[in-house]
């Protein structure tokens, strides 16, 4: 249900964004995970050039190989195998497949996760982008509001503690900061050092502690 | 096409570290370091993405019915609201306060 909706709302968004049909699809189609599809076609709205905007949705695909890490040690696929797991390893079929608890049932739920969540980000996607058009003015209806709602749902979980927190405000400042005076799509990316800076600060605090 | 060259790159780059994932030997990545970091790198790329795309109109930051919208989304957060009901809270209260005229 969930997934239906980001996938309407990425098919809408996406159009609003000004990608054609096809553009959409192929997105859904090819790239499979969804805040990195969100994230392109954001940046290519906002003016970023082809390799900044996929810079930035590369980033935030970088979460699927750690996932892809721990799921090759519970489903144990033979290698010829593993290319075409590979583009169904998303957050949902990491969150089911390592919650069973033989291997068996993780692998039935990875498949089946994975083929039920395919078949539905792609039709929504194509009907949230056909349903764009038919609209016409997307911003009107507030549909350019999704795509931020959707970053910030994915977000809010996240935030679990100080470290995380510090990152995210760090990052807010550094991504709104450096907007106006540096080319579109490049804050995003500088924003993301949040991540390393926090950390080694996080480090050098309890190293002090430590010391004491 | 520069649209087909951001798909081009971003389709390569996000099925490579997927496969990647499934195919690098357990241990390669295990550090700690390296998984605080990719648990945190989300964080901060969302935090960013979900400023700009509310306050950032090109290169310029404005306040506008979006930020409304976003707070209605934050709000329906805190409330433990589902998915949808957040994201529609959003699309609902931005496309409100624009038909008022603000």
């Amino acid at each position: 249900m969930a997934v239906g909706l980001s996938g309407f709302a990425f098919g809408v968004t996406s159009a609003g964004s000004g990608l054609t049909l096809w553009q959409t699809c192929a997105l859904s189609l090819l790239v499979f995970t969804g805040a990195s599809q969100f994230a392109l076609v954001g940046a290519l709205a906002g003016g970023g050039s082809p390799f900044t905007a996929a810079a930035g949705a590369f980033f935030l695909g970088v979460r699927n190989a750690f996932y892809g890490l721990r799921l090759s040690q519970v489903l144990a696929l033979p290698r010829a195998v593993r290319p075409f797991a590979a583009q169904w390893v998303i957050d949902e079929t990491a969150a089911v497949a390592l919650a069973q608890p033989t291997r068996r049932t993780a692998r039935i739920g990875f498949w089946v996760t994975g083929l039920t969540l395919y078949v539905l980000w792609n039709l929504t996607t194509l009907l949230g982008a056909l349903g764009a058009e038919a609209i016409g003015d997307t911003d009107a209806w507030g549909l350019d509001a999704a795509g931020p709602a959707v970053f910030l749902a994915l977000l809010a979980p996240m935030l679990k503690t100080g470290t995380e927190r510090a990152a995210a405000g760090l990052a807010v400042l550094l991504g709104l900061g450096l907007l106006p005076v540096l080319p579109a799509g490049v804050p995003v990316l500088l924003a993301a050092l949040a991540a390393p800076v926090v950390l080694w600060a996080e480090g050098r605090r309890r190293g002090q502690g430590a010391g004491r | 096409m520069n649209v087909w060259i951001a798909i081009g790159v971003t389709v390569l780059g996000c099925y490579a570290v997927k496969l990647a994932g499934l195919l690098v030997p357990a241990g390669a990545l295990e550090r700690p370091v390296v998984k605080r970091l990719a648990a945190l790198l989300p964080v901060a790329l969302l935090a960013a993405l979900t400023a700009q795309q509310t306050f950032a109109d090109g290169q310029t930051l404005v306040l506008d019915a979006r930020a409304a919208g976003l707070g209605a989304a934050a709000v329906a957060l805190l409330l433990r609201a589902p998915f949808l009901l957040v994201v529609a809270a959003a699309v609902v209260v931005t496309a409100g306060v624009r038909a008022l005229g603000a």
